[in-house]
């Protein structure tokens, strides 16, 4: 028997999109040890958080997936459905980025000058603080649908996304003291590297960057 | 009448198969809400929907019976006819096979369609065709269909305001668990005295019993309280889970529900029963009356063993197969957690007992549709799939002439096989 009430329910895109970012933090955070291996030289640990990274980062991309085709224009939600879609967009661009900052260091065999490397490496922990941020107010979608957007709740979320802007200004601090301490030091390094140093660093802000947006995305749904 | 033994077996027959039907399929929808939430385990489900379906089916099915048995074709007019009693009886057997048939055909086919529409539809063609247009009480038949719209709006209305309420009193405050704790057994009260309340009002009298509406209201009002004192304390014991409530902050909130949903549930499964018992026994009590008696429109009340035997129907096809199907529903509408299922329960609950009342039979499958369309309305549901709801309003549509056309084969056959 078709039963009516059992079918009248889509699939839910919240715990689905709660996974989603789940995973999507859990390949950022790989990226510090990434980076400690890089700076050690410990090749055969770089690539083997790199293979971990690109893994993570496939399985987000196919939950992304699996989410779109299971949100059907005809499906009645009481957030817009394109809201939601972009918000899984930016998500997924924080696995991207990560993948990408692994992906030109590795293929590039970079090193890490060793004048900038202490630094390099609380940036790209912030950053990585910036999607974990991102991550625990999106684990807030289920509580925000289950009242309605309303009240307390959203208070709560506003705060986390609140949370979120500092950590990603902080970021961009960090960001303009790393590129002028690497300025300092370009003259001694090859121009490719040091021109490849520059689009690293600049790759590892848009971590923060994105987790940002989801803030902004998350900020839309409350409106 | 000759015969009106065969007559008599056959509609039961043909009506207890209904009624199983009813009770392995339609009961999911009452229960499998609590299932699904793990307010209630299965074993409790069931029992409780046994108990209550059936005291809704014997205490407050009595008026959609009687409206199903004798609201829908014209008595007067078959009286005039020479075997306008045999007629009926070979109409009500025809309609009951029909809608049997039809709801096999649309469930192997995972059509969403209602018990209810099919009877109606069956017993509204073969009057129509088999013995005539005017045979037809069209303005009741009018006042029955336009209740298949006004119930699923009703229905949700209500399911709207009761979760907007819960939004604004508990959901949406810095301590939601005390507010839960406050309010909840409010909504239980409410609950238990519409339910009783109307029970009381419309339905006992078919069991004999007569109160006058002072004390009506004063036993609704004093079983109400019973129970909500009695869920009050339950809510009292419940105590925070600090682990579960840091992935979930309404957990225990919704654990608090869970008792209200208890509540709720068996209103609802009362509610159902006493809607849905008429769609199986209404034409088998017309057979029975008129084999009894020879002629149509005798004032003969319904027999309480009618009314038991859809009952028992009900609870036998929620014994054998109603387990699996709520299970099946139970694990597909999680989304459907204790607040929202309350408020979709409690308003679809509230409907179908006044409907019930009033001797009007709707979809109760409809009415909870509805309830939880109007939940949905409040931003309370993450997702509904719109294009199952167009399935459902076009298997609205196509029900009616399906049951009726079912009906006019079975009428004809039933004229040249039966004596």
């Amino acid at each position: 028997m078709a039963n009516m009430l059992a079918n009248i329910f889509g699939t839910s895109p919240v715990r689905p999109l709660e996974r989603h970012m789940d995973i999507v933090y859990r390949c950022a955070k790989k990226l510090r040890p990434f980076v400690n291996a890089v700076i050690k030289r410990d090749l055969k640990r770089m690539a083997e958080l790199r293979s971990q990274i690109e893994a993570l980062e496939h399985e987000a991309d196919n939950l992304k997936k699996d989410i779109r085709l299971n949100m059907p224009k005809s499906l009645f939600m009481p957030v817009p459905r394109e809201d939601l879609l972009e918000l899984l967009l930016v998500q997924d661009k924080i696995a991207n980025r990560t993948k990408d900052v692994s992906g030109v260091i590795m293929g590039r065999k970079m090193k890490i000058p060793k004048e900038i490397a202490p630094q390099y490496l609380e940036f790209v922990q912030s950053n990585v603080d910036a999607a974990k941020q991102a991550r625990k107010s999106v684990r807030e979608l289920d509580e925000l649908f289950t009242a309605g957007f309303k009240g307390a709740e959203v208070t709560l979320v506003s705060e986390m996304i609140e949370e979120l802007d500092e950590i990603e200004t902080h970021t961009d601090e960090q960001q303009t003291r790393i590129r002028s301490a690497l300025f300092e030091i370009e003259k001694s390094l090859d121009p490719i590297d040091a021109m490849f140093l520059y689009e690293v660093i600049e790759l590892t802000g848009e971590i923060a960057d994105m987790a940002e947006r989801v803030g902004r995305r998350l900020e839309l749904l409350l409106s | 009448m000759e015969y009106q033994t065969t007559y008599i077996v056959l509609a039961a027959a043909f009506g207890l198969f209904m009624a199983w039907g009813i009770g392995a399929n339609d009961v999911a929808n009452a229960m499998a809400t609590s299932v699904g939430s793990k307010a209630l385990t299965i074993k409790q489900a069931i029992l409780v929907a046994a108990i209550f379906e059936f005291a809704g089916a014997v205490l407050a099915g009595g008026e959609v019976t009687s409206t199903i048995r004798k609201g829908i074709v014209d008595a007067d007019l078959l009286i005039g006819m020479d075997d306008g009693a045999k007629m009926l009886v070979y109409g009500m057997l025809a309609a009951l096979l029909a809608a049997g048939t039809w709801l096999l055909i649309a469930s192997r086919n995972g059509w969403p369609v209602s018990t209810t529409h099919s009877i109606v539809g069956a017993i509204v063609g073969f009057a129509a065709v088999g013995i005539g247009v005017d045979a037809v009480q069209w303005g009741k038949v009018g006042t029955i269909v336009v209740s298949w719209v006004v119930s699923p709006l009703t229905a949700g209305f209500i399911a709207y305001l009761i979760y907007r309420s819960v939004q604004k009193l508990i959901l949406s405050q810095d301590d939601p668990l005390a507010k839960a704790k406050r309010y909840v057994p409010v909504y239980m009260f409410l609950a238990a005295f519409t339910i009783t309340l109307v029970t009381i009002l419309k339905g006992l009298k078919h069991v004999g019993l007569n109160i006058s509406i002072q004390s009506s209201y004063i036993l609704a009002i004093a079983i109400a309280a019973g129970i909500a004192v009695l869920g009050a304390i339950l809510i009292s014991r419940i105590k925070p889970d600090p682990k579960a409530e840091k992935s979930q902050h309404f957990y225990t909130v919704e654990r608090v529900f869970g008792v209200l949903m208890v509540i709720t549930a068996c209103g609802m499964a009362f509610a159902h029963g006493s809607n849905d018992v008429a769609n199986a026994i209404g034409p088998l009590a017309a057979v029975v009356s008129i084999a009894k008696n020879g002629i149509i429109g005798a004032k003969s009340s319904l027999d309480a063993w009618v009314l038991m035997l859809g009952g028992a129907g009900i609870v036998v096809g929620l014994a054998t197969f109603g387990r699996h199907v709520i299970a099946t529903v139970g694990k597909k509408i999680t989304q459907l957690t204790p607040s929202r299922g309350f408020a979709a329960e409690l308003a679809a609950a509230t409907t179908i007992v006044i409907a019930s009342g009033t001797g009007i039979p709707i979809s109760t499958t409809h009415t909870l549709v509805g309830a939880v369309l109007g939940v949905g309305m409040a931003r309370g549901i993450e997702a509904i799939d719109l294009r199952v709801v167009a399935r459902i309003l076009i298997s609205w549509v196509v029900t009616i002439p399906a049951g009726a056309v079912l009906a006019i084969l079975f009428f004809l056959l039933f004229k040249l096989i039966l004596p």
